[in-house]
């Protein structure tokens, strides 16, 4: 996880990541060519149909709304050298906590004040379903891994079990909850396009999208501009360190998660309160898992975070359009460069960092020996 | 009276089947684990592997072609995870979890430019699978009134998996317990620098014990789908490989004590479906999802050392640097 000595930042934060996709897709497009399609035309459908059709782009938008909100969930827990797998946890819950409010309060509350208590009510379930992991971890030593594992398939649990019963809209089949009123509604960015004038396609995009962009800042703000950050930092460089320096580790480890998970249950702003109008089974569908590899690629910055957001954005927006377009390859083909990505950026993160530093050494000073240590392991 | 202690004993029954994928997905992970990798990828394993058996079996009408076939890609992601975990010194978690998605996403795939069944594979015949055996004189002697139903219901009638699995059990403990590699793998996974020292390869034990995971792990996939069903479906693993984590550690990173929390586990999931939309005196409809959550909910309880104490082994997840 941790940038080895030997690369120049520029080639860590820019050509790895890129190579790193590319590789994901060389691999892809060998499984397309054995499936007897052509990748270079599976390539250019999922170009289209993530930019270039008439609200595609909004699509793609709305999609890495998502990632952004699930990827900066996973890169600050990072900063603290956690691995939060529970965004999609954490997520769930959020949607759980958004949905309880507007069910309760959106027949009275008009929205300026609806909306915003249905914001922290997400962020306010993601963070619980987050600071358990960490305080378990903190306090009682369980593995954060293994815990949010376990908390993901639990939150599947109870959303299962509310909403097929207590939170069930009346007189009906389906396990959801009813819509709620126009009141905890986020106003779609096509209407608002159209109400000043602008033309814009129909698409699922809204207001969330600002409110991640939002996040970004703050998770900037608060990394890398507050002394929490910096007290999150330095618990991820070295514990031990952190706690000779005096700063409370168990407590920065918590608080660290309750964030984490906040932001992932913020996720349930974008589904919920800006797409769905309701809360309903498995709306979160794997983004929380997406979220790892965007803050892999991101390199678990906010700015890396949007490019890897809008990148995943596209994949999905576009992969969708494959089933459309192909009857052999479909959305899932999307799954595996997913999980080809976690793969060359995470698992074989040190593939091309030592060829790579070789060749950049070999063309910046020539001549002089680059040492070939240096791969340790974050 | 009878009829309870029949519903009973099929329950029992419905447990070994349904706890024969875990036990075998659990002993795979206490070799890896044991040797100090994480395996977060059994679930990823068990589905590439599940796909491979119905699709084989499939096309050459032989569950044996399919199991081989189930063993030989699920080693494959072994070694993958080996690749990225040992050799390139990467993160075990990450790479694991790239191993599910991936399977996930590809399984689907080729199922679906394969077979064009919406990602599953064609429906398996009989002799297509792994068929129930029958032992001898199991309808004479499940005549006796009370103890013949356990021989006929209980003991009987399992396929040839399920015995593997117990004998998984056997063995895993046994190489664990008695033998040298199994000396040199529990080192490798509490203070890989003394075996180094010693002069033996970490690198050599930790591939060597991700292969053993990979061919248990092939044979709970060849298992789901060509012997307890007929036949692949999407996603059909289902969280078993991460439920089958869980009991690894429920049961301390020991074989028999995983086993018993496979079984328990196992248990839950077969009163799950016999009490699905069953009303319970006093209680009301059966409380299925929260039977369903209790491994989860247990294992969390036990890590966190609220009732005893799971242990893992200490130099899990750190890849081995000699300079170190």
């Amino acid at each position: 996880m941790s940038a080895p000595q030997d690369l120049p930042r520029w080639a860590d934060v820019g050509l790895i990541p890129l190579l790193n996709v590319l590789a994901a897709l060389l691999v892809s497009g060998i499984v397309v060519a054995i499936i007897g399609e052509n990748p270079f035309d599976a390539m250019m459908v999922m170009l289209k149909g993530a930019f270039i059709y008439k609200g595609s782009l909004g699509y793609t938008l709305y999609y890495a709304t998502n990632f952004i909100f699930t990827g900066l969930a996973v890169a600050v827990a990072f900063h603290a050298l956690l691995f939060n797998i529970g965004g999609e946890g954490q997520a769930y819950l959020g949607g759980l906590g958004a949905g309880i409010v507007c069910l309760l309060f959106d027949s009275m509350l008009p929205a300026l004040i609806m909306v915003p208590l249905a914001i922290l009510a997400s962020a306010g379930f993601g963070a619980i379903w987050g600071a358990i992991p960490g305080y378990l971890q903190a306090k009682r030593g369980s593995h954060i891994v293994i815990t949010t594992i376990m908390f993901n398939f639990l939150a599947a649990s109870i959303m299962v079990w509310l909403l097929a019963g207590s939170l069930k809209a009346p007189g009906q089949m389906s396990p959801e909850t009813r819509s709620f009123t126009r009141s905890a509604e986020l106003p779609f960015i096509h209407d608002i396009a159209n109400s000043i004038g602008l033309e814009m396609a129909r698409s699922p995009l809204n207001l969330s999208f600002v409110i991640a962009l939002l996040a970004c800042v703050g998770v900037w703000v608060l990394i890398w501009r507050s002394r929490l950050g910096y007290a999150i930092r330095t618990t991820g460089h070295s514990a031990g360190a952190a706690e000779y320096a005096g700063i409370p580790v168990s407590r920065v480890i918590i608080i660290t998660m309750a964030i984490s998970g906040g932001l992932a249950g913020m996720m349930a702003i974008n589904e919920i309160l800006g797409v769905q109008h309701r809360t309903i089974l498995g709306f979160t569908s794997g983004y929380g898992f997406t979220g790892i590899a965007v803050a892999l690629m991101g390199r678990n910055h906010p700015i890396g975070i949007v490019l890897a957001s809008l990148l995943f954005g596209a994949l999905y927006q576009g992969g969708a359009e494959l089933d459309f377009e192909f009857s052999t390859i479909n959305r899932e083909m999307v799954l595996l460069i997913q999980g080809l990505i976690i793969l060359f950026s995470g698992g074989l993160a040190y593939m091309f960092n030592r060829p790579l530093a070789r060749l950049l050494g070999l063309w910046l000073n020539p001549g002089k020996n680059i040492p070939t240590t240096g791969a340790e392991n974050g | 009276m009878d009829d309870l202690w029949l519903q009973f004993l099929l329950t029992i029954d419905a447990t070994f089947r349904l706890a024969t994928p875990l036990v075998l997905c659990a002993m795979a992970g206490i070799f890896s684990e044991k040797s100090g990798i994480i395996d977060i990828s059994l679930e990823g394993k068990m589905l590439m592997s599940a796909f491979a058996a119905a699709a084989v079996a499939a096309l050459t009408s032989s569950a044996m072609a399919g199991l081989w076939a189930a063993i030989g890609i699920s080693v494959a992601l072994g070694l993958l995870h080996g690749l990225a975990s040992i050799t390139l010194r990467g993160n075990q978690v990450i790479s694991g979890l790239a191993i599910n998605i991936m399977a996930s996403g590809l399984t689907v795939t080729i199922g679906i430019a394969m077979f064009q069944k919406g990602g599953q594979t064609p429906s398996l015949a009989r002799y297509e699978r792994f068929r129930p055996i029958e032992l001898p004189f199991a309808d004479q002697l499940g005549q006796i009134p009370f103890l013949g139903p356990i021989y006929r219901e209980v003991i009987s009638g399992h396929n040839i998996l399920v015995w593997v699995a117990l004998i998984a059990v056997l063995f895993t403990a046994f190489i664990l317990a008695r033998t040298r590699f199994g000396l040199r793998l529990r080192a490798v996974g509490e203070k890989p620098e003394a075996l180094d020292s010693a002069g033996i390869s970490v690198v050599k034990t930790r591939f060597l014990a991700l292969i053993i995971a990979g061919v248990l792990c092939g044979i709970a996939g060849a298992y789901l789908s060509t012997a307890h069903g007929s036949g692949f479906v999407r996603e059909m693993t289902a969280g078993k490989g991460y439920i089958a984590l869980a009991a690894m550690i429920f049961g301390k990173w020991q074989p028999r004590g995983a086993l018993y929390a496979c079984l328990l586990f196992g248990f839950l999931e077969a009163l799950a479906s016999r009490l699905q939309g069953i009303e319970i005196p006093f209680i009301g409809a059966a409380p299925v999802d929260l039977i369903l959550a209790l491994p989860y909910l247990l294992t969390v309880i036990l890590l966190a050392g609220f009732v005893g104490r799971a242990v893992p082994p200490r130099a899990i997840g750190q890849p081995y640097i000699k300079e170190r």
